[in-house]
C-alpha cells in the first residue's frame, strides 16, 4: 500500500504526543535511578557529617561503646571462628590435591597460611560481620526509627548520631581486626588439622613453615585494613537503619539494605586496599 | 444568638519581631510557647497553613482536629523534630527555628513529650527508660535517681513493673511509663500526644488530674493533642480547632460547644 506525503504528515503529526510522551519515559527511567543513586550519597554525606560533628562533644558514650563492643565482638566470635575454621579446612583439602599435582606439597603450609592471613581471614570475615551485625544493626535502628524511639530521643536533648550511630561504627572499626585474628587462628588451625589426617606433621612445623619468609607487614596490613571493613559495615548499616521508614516492613528493608550494600562495599573496599597494600607494602 | 468564640490572635508582638518577645521575657511575662505564621508541608502536601498560637506557664492548650490535620505535627515542630517551612517558634522568648543544635538540645531538656505510641525504648526495662533523662541531664546520685523513678512511676500507677521491658506491657501501661518519662525531669512546657487515648477511664482521669496538678503546682504549661473532648473539657484552659492545616476557632471548651460554625458543632455533635 501506497501512503502519500499529507498521509505521512498526519501520521507523523498524530504519533508526536506518544513520542514525547516515549522520550519522556525513558528519560525518566535512565534519570530517575541517577537520581536516587546522587540522593543516597548526599544524605550518606549528611549522615557522615552530623556523626562527625556528634563525635567531639560530650558526653562519650563509654557505656553505650562497651556494650556495643561486646554486641559487634563477643557475639560475632563463635560464627566468624567457625567461618574462618571452614575456609581453613577447605584450603587446604583443596590446595594439597592441586600442589600435590604439581610436586610442591612442601609448599602447602605457606599456601594456607599466606591465603588466610592476606585474602579469605580478612574477607571472610567481614563478610560475616556485615551480615550479622550489619543486619543486626539495620534492623534495630530501623525499629526505633519507624516507633519513633529515635524521636524521643532526639525530643530529649540526647544527639541519636553520637547514642546510636557513633558507638556502632566505633564498635565495628575496633572489633573487625580483632575478629580477623580470630578467624586467621581458627583458619589456620583447621588447616593444620585437615592436613594433618592426610599426613601427620606438629602444629609447630606446620606453623614454622608456613610463615617462613613472611614478614610483620604481610601480616599487619591485611590485618588492619578490616579496620575500614568495620568503618564501611558501622556507617551504612547505621544510616540506612535511621533512614527506615515505612513501618515493619521498612524495617525489613533497611535490615536487607544494611547487608547488601554493606557486604558490596567491603568487596569493593578490598580491591582498593589490596592494591593500596600491595603499592606500599611491596 | 452571636457565636462568643474568638479567632487565634496573639497578644505577643508581630511576626520577626523577637526583641519585643526578648523584652517580654525579661519582664517575666514571655509565654512559655509562642508560634507564629507556622507553616509545613509534606511532598506538596500542606499539613499546617499558617497557624498562630500561644500558651503561658500553668495554662493548658488543647489541640483537636480530625485525624491527619497535623495535631502531632505541631508538636513535633514545637520540639524541633520538624523543621518548618516558615513561621517562627518561640520557647519561653527563645527563637529555635534558626537555632543550631545544642541550643535547641539545652530547650529541649525543659520539654517533656508524650508520643502518640508511647515510643519506650524497646532494649531497656521500665525503670531505666524513666531514668534515661534523668542520667542524661542531671547529677543526681544512683539512689537518688531510684527514689525519683519510684516516685514517678508510683505517680501513674506503675511502681510494681520495674523491672519489666516494654514489650510486656499493654499500651495503655507503655503510655503510663512513656508519662513518667516525660515527667522526669521537672519540664516546664508538656507537650502531650493523646496522652489518654488506649486508656480506661479510670486512668484517664488520673492522667487528666495529674495534668491538672502540674498545671497548678508547677505551673507547667502544657499542650494536649488529644480526640477526647472529655478530657479536653476537663485540663483545658482554651482549646484549638483546627482544620485543613488551619487554627478554625480557638476559646474555651462552653465557648467552642456553643460555636454555631458548621464543622465545630459537627466536631462537638457526637459527644453531646
Amino acid at each position: 500500500m501506497i501512503h502519500n506525503a499529507s498521509d505521512s504528515r498526519l501520521w507523523i503529526g498524530q504519533d508526536a504526543p506518544q513520542a514525547r510522551s516515549l522520550t519522556r519515559s525513558i528519560r525518566a527511567s535512565l534519570w530517575n535511578p541517577i537520581n536516587g543513586f546522587l540522593e543516597w550519597f548526599g544524605e550518606l554525606g549528611i549522615f557522615i557529617w552530623r556523626v562527625l560533628r556528634a563525635t567531639v562533644r560530650r558526653p562519650f558514650e563509654g557505656r553505650e561503646l562497651i556494650r556495643q563492643l561486646d554486641e559487634v565482638g563477643s557475639k560475632s566470635l563463635p560464627m566468624v571462628a567457625l567461618a574462618g575454621a571452614a575456609i581453613g579446612a577447605v584450603l587446604a583439602l583443596e590446595s594439597r590435591h592441586s600442589l600435590i599435582r604439581f610436586g610442591a606439597k612442601a609448599m602447602l603450609p605457606v599456601a594456607i597460611v599466606f591465603s588466610i592471613i592476606h585474602e579469605t581471614g580478612p574477607v571472610v570475615t567481614g563478610l560475616v560481620v556485615s551480615g550479622r551485625v550489619g543486619a543486626g544493626i539495620g534492623a534495630e535502628l530501623g525499629s526505633m526509627r519507624v516507633t519513633e524511639q529515635i524521636d524521643a530521643m532526639e525530643s530529649s536533648g540526647v544527639n541519636p548520631y553520637k547514642l546510636l550511630a557513633f558507638t556502632r561504627i566505633l564498635a565495628c572499626v575496633l572489633m573487625l581486626p580483632l575478629l580477623t585474628l580470630a578467624a586467621d587462628f581458627s583458619g589456620l588451625v583447621a588447616g593444620w588439622i585437615a592436613n594433618t589426617l592426610a599426613e601427620p606433621i606438629s602444629f609447630h612445623k606446620f606453623l614454622h613453615a608456613g610463615f617462613a619468609g613472611a614478614s610483620f607487614s604481610d601480616f599487619l596490613a591485611p590485618t588492619f585494613r578490616t579496620a575500614v571493613f568495620g568503618l564501611i559495615i558501622g556507617v551504612i548499616a547505621c544510616f540506612q537503619g535511621m533512614r527506615s521508614q515505612g513501618g515493619t516492613e521498612g524495617v525489613g528493608r533497611s535490615a536487607t539494605s544494611s547487608v547488601v550494600l554493606s557486604s558490596l562495599f567491603v568487596m569493593l573496599a578490598d580491591v582498593i586496599l589490596t592494591k593500596l597494600i600491595l603499592v606500599f607494602f611491596p | 444568638m452571636t457565636p462568643s468564640y474568638q479567632t487565634v490572635t496573639l497578644q505577643v508582638p508581630e511576626s520577626g519581631d523577637h526583641r519585643a518577645v526578648k523584652n517580654a521575657e525579661r519582664n517575666g511575662a514571655a509565654p512559655a510557647v509562642v508560634l507564629r505564621g507556622l507553616h509545613k508541608s509534606f511532598d506538596n502536601q500542606v499539613v499546617l497553613n499558617g497557624i498562630d498560637l500561644q500558651v503561658g506557664g500553668g495554662k493548658t492548650l488543647a489541640v483537636l482536629g480530625r485525624s491527619g490535620t497535623g495535631k502531632s505535627v505541631l508538636l513535633k515542630l514545637i520540639v524541633g523534630l520538624h523543621k518548618p517551612d516558615s513561621g517562627s517558634i518561640f520557647i519561653h522568648g527563645q527563637e529555635i527555628t534558626n537555632s543550631n543544635l545544642e541550643a535547641v538540645n539545652e530547650i529541649r531538656k525543659t520539654m517533656g513529650f508524650l508520643f502518640q505510641h508511647a515510643a519506650l525504648y524497646d532494649s531497656l526495662t521500665v525503670e531505666e527508660n524513666v531514668e534515661f533523662p534523668l542520667r542524661r541531664h542531671t547529677k543526681m546520685t544512683t539512689s537518688e535517681r531510684a527514689n525519683r523513678v519510684k516516685d514517678l512511676l508510683a505517680g501513674v500507677g506503675m511502681e510494681s513493673e520495674l523491672n519489666k521491658m516494654p514489650g510486656d506491657l499493654s499500651g495503655g501501661m507503655q503510655k503510663r511509663v512513656a508519662l513518667a518519662r516525660a515527667l522526669a525531669i521537672e519540664p516546664g512546657i508538656l507537650l502531650l500526644d493523646e496522652p489518654t487515648a488506649g486508656l480506661d477511664p479510670i486512668t484517664s482521669r488520673e492522667i487528666d488530674e495529674l495534668i491538672l496538678k502540674l498545671q497548678e503546682e508547677r505551673d507547667v504549661a502544657s499542650i494536649v493533642v488529644t480526640h477526647d473532648l472529655h478530657s479536653a473539657k476537663t485540663i483545658a484552659d482554651r482549646i484549638v480547632l483546627l482544620h485543613e492545616g488551619n487554627a478554625v476557632i480557638e476559646g474555651t471548651f462552653e465557648e467552642l460547644e456553643r460555636s454555631d460554625d458548621e464543622f465545630v458543632a459537627e466536631f462537638f455533635k457526637r459527644d453531646s
